[in-house]
């Protein structure tokens, strides 16, 4: 296995991402210091066009914990929440906000956060938004407003599942939005953010898609994160992503003329000997340190489900300026944790046989049910619908006293080894 | 210090009792098994906490069964299908289900109270594909014209699918017979509750407990005899009264404490005058109007007179006031907060209660337990100190 490298190798895209998130935590800072309040919410069926119809710029606190993961911090927000009588059994990214908001709602790149005007609890796949929420109002006093979004338990959506949220959507979240804003709802407005929402989206696919290829010009899990990061925080329905997203584009194409792979942080990849589909999100406190375990040893994820929390694009659905509040609602309603068990199958096998991988990889997270019960199941009606071998490995999104480096290497080298002797035994994983 | 349970001689109690507490602990759900014998080609379906209106599941003629875990049976293939940190229950449910145990019912309804309990309906899904699976999901929007509206189509989606299953094309006659029976059925329970919170050296709560989740695998009527036989006794052979800790309990709303936990908890020298256990039982606060529409009335009921629980969205007070106006009402003088490991609502919860708690000036404890633990020396010992600490203040 090659070492880490000391510096970090970065792409034309990651480049640009890092400075669309600078340039978001930089505007999130700025309103912060004039004194002005912002709406907190999550990705997962987030209202992102919604809200900017209404100008304001969304908080996004699963955004700020991963970041401060990422940027080693969390650590000191998960134990401070502890402290202050948070259980040890309970989602780390809840912790970190509330340990950063009681540490002075400071944001992972040391901007201050502006104070949140409306707490909007958009409330898809996963229950503990609803807690983390109620937890927020009641240290930062702010209205907080229900989107409850019905789960897609019978794999479909059903017209009055539809008519549900969008009846919250007109009757409950707009007239909160304006409030807040002091602004009309402006339906003309919504629709040209969707418009450029669809756009970005079509380039996002592509991005997501080239994962086909064969070399992969990307790492559709670890590498994707980079991308989906900006369609996923506040840039959905803007000019910027369908930049983005086209220069993005354009720059994979490249690679794909060229042959080449995925630049991970330790230059670029070499052989790929693995093709994997990967389930689950990533840990963050030793995000390259778990990307290594994988791209020195030649694997390379080709499609992942956690590059779908923030909208199911790949499998048809767009964003429509035609349908403003019905496509708002769809979008909430299709995200991948909102998806029953069967439906998350039939996408992994689906994955795996489309993206004509090896195997894939469960990553089980122990802050997250809403991914994880029932991931052991996933595991082995995958295996069962598609032949290949699939790995379960466990750790942490933001608690880095989860992530067993050791462990987590072993089991990760095993599983490649065995897909090696597969290969070597068949000419095919 | 030690206070034994309150005892006192009468046959007909300690019968009741023995009933109830063989009920609870029989996980192969015998009483159904014979109910449905009793019944040829009637049906029974299990549903999960923390509530289903099980007057749509008896309206279609079949027997509702709270489906608790497996309390403490040994689990081997249950924990193959999931992680270290889950909670137990999904785990004995499973293996009951793999195990053949509930076989005997013919359909599960999976509420919406969790990402595991949801999760879990899919898991039933994949692994009994020919069994009756609903989940049944419960509106956070409570505006009778919005999570109303979506409620109503749940619940007559869930009875027509139902009546197909049984066989009965439901009328709203025999919704409204259903919700009078358990309205009735309610009606008991509150009254066991506000007799415990009166005098509960009468009701003892593991007495209590066993009772009404007893009232999981029987047939409505025949509970809410068993109550009216348990009160009569009461009235006919009185207890002595003790000068316990009066406590609520909180957190126990989805996976069950052991029945001798409850017991611990009494030995220790607490009263448990509020709890938050076997909430089904009395999801509703008060009677469901049988006039009008029957269905929409359910859709009310839930609405406006919701038991308040973790797993739905708060929306009128701030999480934590609803237990300390519980307090007041029960007049309890401290907080037990029992939350089973890694029961997300009820730890999430739990700091927002222990903070409106604490802003009240109740004095409050916290442990952690699951529906197999079976070592209490330590409970007891925290408990017992926290009672002596509220006597003595």
């Amino acid at each position: 296995m090659s070492p880490i490298a000391t510096s970090v190798r970065k792409d034309r895209s990651q480049e640009q991402q890092k400075a669309l998130i600078a340039d978001y935590y930089g505007r999130l800072g700025a309103l912060a210091a004039a004194g002005q309040g912002a709406p907190w919410t999550f990705v997962p069926g987030n209202l992102t066009e919604l809200l900017l119809t209404f100008d304001p710029l969304p908080v996004l606190p699963e955004i700020n914990a991963l970041q401060s993961g990422m940027r080693k911090t969390s650590g000191e927000q998960v134990l401070h929440a502890e402290k202050l009588g948070h259980s040890e059994d309970v989602c780390a990214y809840v912790k970190a906000s509330i340990g950063a908001w009681h540490q002075g709602n400071v944001g992972p790149t040391g901007d201050p956060l502006p104070k949140p005007n409306l707490l909007l609890l958009s409330y898809t796949g996963c229950f503990t938004f609803l807690k983390w929420f109620e937890l927020l109002r009641g240290e930062t006093k702010a209205p907080t407003v229900m989107l409850h979004v019905p789960y897609q338990a019978q794999g479909g959506i059903t017209n009055e599942m539809r008519a549900y949220v969008v009846k919250q959507l007109r009757e409950t979240v707009v007239p909160a939005l304006e409030k807040v804003s002091g602004k009309k709802f402006d339906i003309d407005k919504l629709r040209e953010h969707l418009r450029l929402s669809a756009l970005a989206e079509d380039d996002l696919v592509r991005v997501l898609e080239a994962g086909k290829h064969r070399p992969s010009p990307i790492d559709g899990y670890f590498g994707a994160v980079y991308y989906v990061g900006p369609i996923f925080t506040a840039y959905r329905g803007t000019q910027a992503a369908v930049d983005y997203y086209r220069d993005s584009w354009a720059e994979i194409e490249e690679r794909i003329a060229r042959g080449e792979g995925p630049i991970t942080p330790d230059g670029p990849m070499g052989e790929q000997r693995f093709r994997l589909v990967v389930e689950g999100p990533p840990n963050w406190t030793h995000f390259r340190e778990f990307w290594h375990m994988f791209h020195s040893e030649g694997a390379v994820a080709v499609a992942s489900t956690y590059t779908k929390v923030g909208g199911l694009y790949d499998r048809g659905f767009r964003h429509d300026p035609d349908r403003p509040l019905e496509s708002l609602a769809e979008y909430c309603l299709n995200c991948y944790t909102n998806l029953n068990l069967s439906s998350r199958v039939d996408l992994i096998a689906d994955y795996v046989r489309d993206y004509d991988a090896d195997g894939f990889v469960v990553h089980s997270i122990k802050s997250c049910d809403s991914f994880s019960a029932g991931q052991l199941l996933i595991l082995r009606e995958v295996e069962k619908r598609t032949g290949k071998p699939g790995a379960f490995i466990e750790s942490d999104l933001v608690d880095p006293r989860y992530f067993s480096a050791a462990n987590i290497k072993n089991r990760v080298e095993s599983y490649l080894q065995m897909l090696g002797q597969k290969q070597a035994v068949g000419g095919h994983a | 210090m030690d206070a034994p349970l309150t005892q006192a001689i009468c046959p007909e109690r300690d019968a009741l009792i023995e009933r109830a507490e063989g009920l609870v602990r029989d996980t192969t759900l015998a009483s159904v098994a014979r109910w449905k014998q009793d019944r040829p080609g009637s049906k029974a379906i299990g549903f999960l906490p923390p509530y289903v209106p099980r007057e749509l599941i008896h309206a279609a003629g079949a027997l509702p069964v709270g489906i608790l875990g497996g309390g403490d049976m040994e689990v081997v293939r249950g924990d193959a299908y999931f992680q270290s940190y889950i909670c137990r229950l999904p785990r004995s449910t499973i293996e009951l289900g793999l195990s053949g145990a509930l076989d005997v019912v013919d359909g599960m309804l999976f509420p919406s109270i969790c990402d595991v309990v949801r999760n879990l309906s899919g898991m039933w899904q994949i692994l009994f594909p020919k069994s009756f699976v609903r989940y049944f999901d419960m509106p956070q929007n409570f505006e009778p014209e919005i999570g109303g509206r979506f409620f109503e189509h749940e619940m007559r989606s869930l009875l027509s699918d139902l009546g197909a299953l049984t066989g009965r094309c439901v009328t709203d006659d025999d919704l409204r017979d259903s919700i009078a029976k358990f309205n009735v059925n309610r009606r008991e329970v509150r009254a066991l509750y506000r007799l415990r919170a009166e005098q509960p050296w009468q009701v003892p709560s593991s007495e209590l407990y066993a009772l009404v989740r007893a009232g999981n695998v029987l047939d409505v009527d025949d509970h809410t005899a068993m109550l009216r036989a348990y009160r009569a006794t009461l009235d006919a052979s009185p207890r002595r009264p003790k000068d316990m800790a009066r406590v609520a309990l909180r957190g126990c709303f989805c996976e069950q404490p052991p029945l001798e936990l409850i017991k611990t908890l009494e030995r220790s020298g607490c009263f448990i005058v509020d709890d938050d256990w076997v909430l089904s039982a009395r999801w509703i606060d008060g009677d469901i109007a049988t006039d009008g529409d029957p269905l929409w009335n359910l859709v009310l009921a839930f609405l406006e007179r919701a038991m308040p629980c973790p797993s739905l969205y708060e929306l009128r007070k701030e999480r934590g006031e609803e237990l300390v106006d519980g307090v007041r009402e029960s007049k309890a003088e401290g907080v037990i907060f029992a939350a089973p490991s890694f029961c997300d609502p009820a730890l999430l919860d739990q700091p927002m209660a222990m903070a409106c708690a604490k802003a009240a000036s109740i004095p409050a404890t916290s442990f952690l337990y699951s529906e197999n633990t079976g070592q209490f020396q330590v409970i007891r010992e925290q408990a017992g100190t926290f009672a002596d600490s509220i006597r003595l203040s």
